[in-house]
């Protein structure tokens, strides 16, 4: 039979290393979740996007014809994207960002970054 | 057919063109078409040889890179049109490309490209980029090896036989539903190039987005063209030829014949059939008959061009 002494500093230490691993367990807020918006019949979707500061958007074309992902204020240019292809951007900064395509500039959108 | 059968409503002549058989040849006179059909034509009968040796050839949208099902081979189809042209009897002066040379503006379909073009007999070519070729991110690559005849504006101008040709881009900018745009500075320029021009000069204008409206919902046309063609309308005979739609599409409009042209790559659809102006897939053994070119002469009397589109088979 386990002494009661020993009982004790096991549940101590099985307490202290529970502890101690809930407190360097990385809490959700701070991890960046996927974010991607899809290409299709000439038009982004979803068209407006909220995510967190930190994040990386992707853009997926799905459409025949190649497009572009091109910021308003020039921060990002994705050049031809072709079918099936993919253009990607980190999002450090909070704030609104408008983007459109440069070849079908009738396709536009927004992320919002929090 | 007599003479008198061959002057068709303008309705009719549209039709025939439409349906883009091996060859139709349409001349025009004073502003007005006139189809003849192009086997009868081989014959003489029509007095055709009058029409002389080709003036240039105008190959479009070619979109090297490309390789999804409406056409697999867009390499083997533009090979096949640059056989077509180097086997005429007689060699047009020069190769006019309207643009959508590569499909993703990457330098390798642009090396591609200019080696196959390589190829044709009649080595001056003369060019202007469309969006595909303008859609990297610095707007670099087209100008790197096409851009010297416009110290890189994209716009020039040159005189050949007599006849002024002017090249335009469109590409640039676009307005929010998609038309293509010329700027103020482009307009500017043409209008100090075409100063003091006898107006009996004739003018081909060639640019890759179409120079009137179309369609508009699919960007099929130019926002500012209008300041265009009111600098052009005192020309006796005006030639504007463009690419972008992938298929045929004419007007008139007083001495100014309107003209797209085929793609060597793929078909698209009609107008508004679709959701978008995406590659048309059709048939196999239909894909040679909505790809060509079209070969362009000036008629001595009166001093006009005649435009001949011709398909892969």
């Amino acid at each position: 039979m386990i002494s009661r002494r020993f009982r004790s500093l096991f549940t101590l230490v099985s307490v202290a290393i529970l502890w101690t691993a809930a407190a360097n367990c990385p809490s959700t807020a701070a991890s960046p979740e996927p974010a991607q918006i899809v290409i299709k019949d000439y038009m982004f979707g979803p068209n407006s996007l909220t995510v967190k500061a930190g994040t990386t958007v992707t853009w997926a074309n799905k459409d025949d014809e190649p497009h572009t992902v091109v910021s308003d204020t020039g921060l990002f240019r994705s050049g031809a994207v072709d079918t099936d292809d993919t253009f990607t951007f980190k999002f450090d900064k909070p704030g609104t960002y408008h983007f459109t395509c440069s070849i079908h500039p009738r396709m536009v959108g927004t992320i919002v970054v929090e | 057919m007599s003479d008198d059968k061959l002057l068709l409503s303008r309705r009719n002549a549209l039709k025939c063109l439409a349906q883009g058989g091996a060859g139709t040849l349409f001349v025009l006179a004073g502003g007005v078409l006139t189809p003849l059909d192009l086997a009868r034509a081989a014959d003489d009968k029509m007095g055709t040889s009058r029409l002389g040796k080709p003036l240039f050839v105008q190959i479009s949208d070619t979109h090297i890179g490309f390789n999804k099902d409406a056409n697999p081979d867009v390499n083997g189809t533009l090979s096949q049109t640059i056989d077509i042209v180097n086997g005429m009897s007689q060699q047009p002066a020069l190769i006019i490309h309207t643009g959508d040379i590569t499909h993703l503006s990457k330098p390798a379909e642009f090396d591609l490209a200019q080696q196959m073009l390589a190829r044709l007999r009649t080595t001056e070519l003369h060019t202007v980029p469309g969006e595909h070729d303008t859609s990297d991110p610095t707007v670099t690559e087209y100008f790197n090896r096409f851009g010297k005849a416009s110290d890189n504006k994209g716009y020039y101008s040159f005189d050949h036989a007599g006849v002024h040709f002017i090249a335009l881009i469109n590409v640039l900018q676009f307005k929010p539903g998609g038309l293509g745009t010329l700027g103020a500075d482009q307009l500017a320029w043409v209008e100090a190039d075409l100063k003091g021009r006898s107006s009996s000069t004739p003018i081909v204008v060639f640019a890759h987005m179409p120079l009137w409206t179309i369609y508009e919902s699919w960007g099929w046309g130019t926002g500012d063209a209008d300041q265009l063609m009111d600098q052009l309308r005192r020309f006796g005979s005006v030639t504007v030829l463009n690419g972008h739609i992938h298929q045929i599409v004419q007007k008139v409009e007083g001495n100014i014949t309107f003209h797209t042209a085929r793609s060597t790559a793929y078909p698209q659809p009609l107008a508004g059939e679709g959701p978008g102006p995406s590659p048309l897939k059709v048939p196999s053994d239909q894909l040679p008959r909505m790809l060509g070119v079209t070969s362009v002469s000036v008629v001595k009397h009166p001093s006009s061009l005649a435009m001949t589109d011709t398909t892969l088979a």
